[in-house]
């Protein structure tokens, strides 16, 4: 029995220590490229318009990529690292504009001008078709003041003969 | 013998005219916020001549303005006040930082010039080792949400603003310093005034 405790203490402590180095590595390694461009492609520095941060070669662009890499490693989510960009920088550093404010206007007038103009589109089309759907229906009727004179000189000539 | 067939008069069809309005007031809204937006880029900064406002700049730990961590811009009235933009990514910057310094230790116990440094579109890390490489000791913050670049409309940095007593912007510098004697130039012109 002591035996078997032993060895179970002996197997206990040598689990630990294989397993002390691993967890004694930092929990969060440094982030890779990938990962900090995959919040980067989303972002604008406001020196380089137009070039989106993960591409950016300049020195700021590379200090903003760093300064992401560090937040990831200290454990802050995509979330979290956009808002601190946003607090620090501005919501024009973000690809896409949060909903608030002004900015919700971009999310709210292109549909609704895009469903005014498919509106006034089909109207408009509906308008060309109606003329010739309407004149193929209303045929003619069978007296008009017209045929009723050629019916009459039709008669007339009839009765000559 | 003539007759007369009655005229039908054709239903109105087409846009109806609360759409027309719609449109037309939509486009308008457009274009006049495009050519505000044009307008705006074509202006440049803020010109001599003009009252800058009031406008808050929170300082970096360890550096303070009579005692607070934040500058007000409305409480420098009296006062010749040097605003300075720049970024530790901007190499022209460095060329003038020390000179800057220099002008400011020049001015400092006289009371009657603040130099107030804005740190745009920056990283904390490296804004803080710029300014230890350079020994800056004048009241010095971040442009937290780029505000009051986007206010002075600044085209790049350095950049820097010079405003009299009355809060007027009297001259602005685009460009680094090339020497301490610059920037003293302009600051005496104003304390003359």
């Amino acid at each position: 029995m002591k035996r078997l405790t032993f060895l179970f203490f002996f197997v206990l402590v040598l689990a630990l220590a294989v397993g002390m180095p691993a967890s004694a590595q930092s929990p969060n390694p440094t982030p890779s490229d990938d990962e900090v461009n995959a919040i980067a492609r989303d972002m604008y520095c406001p020196v380089c318009e137009n070039t989106p941060l993960d591409v950016c070669p300049t020195q700021a662009c590379i200090q903003w990529r760093e300064l992401i890499r560090l937040k990831l490693s200290e454990g802050w989510t995509e979330a979290q690292i956009k808002q601190y960009f946003v607090d620090q920088y501005g919501a024009r550093v973000l690809s896409a504009p949060p909903a608030q404010g002004f900015s919700v206007l971009i999310y709210i007038v292109p549909p609704i001008v895009l469903a005014l103009g498919v509106f006034i589109v089909l109207r408009a089309f509906r308008s060309m078709h109606k003329p010739l759907e309407s004149s193929a229906r209303e045929t003619p009727p069978a007296t008009t003041p017209d045929n009723d004179y050629l019916r009459r000189v039709e008669e007339e000539l009839q009765k000559r003969d | 013998m003539t007759e007369t067939l009655p005229v039908q008069e054709a239903p109105k069809r087409g846009v109806p005219l609360w759409a027309q309005i719609v449109v037309w007031t939509g486009l308008v809204v457009l274009l006049a916020v495009v050519a505000l937006g044009l307008r705006r880029a074509q202006q440049g900064t803020v010109q001599p001549g003009e009252v800058i406002p009031d406008f808050s700049l929170t300082l970096f730990d360890g550096y303070e303005f009579e005692g607070k961590e934040k500058v007000n811009f409305s409480e420098l009235r009296g006062k010749v006040v040097v605003i300075n933009f720049w970024a530790s990514w901007c190499k022209p910057c460095e060329q003038e930082a020390a000179d800057l310094e220099a002008a400011w230790r020049y001015y400092q116990p006289t009371g009657e010039v603040v130099f107030i440094g804005i740190d745009y579109v920056d990283t904390e890390p490296e804004a803080r080792g710029y300014l230890t490489k350079f020994d800056i000791t004048y009241p010095n913050g971040p442009d937290l949400a780029t505000r009051i670049s986007q206010f002075f409309r600044i085209k790049g940095v350095p950049e820097t603003y010079f405003i009299d007593r009355n809060g007027v912007l009297q001259y602005i510098q685009v460009g680094p310093f090339s020497n301490e004697t610059q920037i003293r130039q302009q600051v005496d012109k104003l304390l003359n005034q």
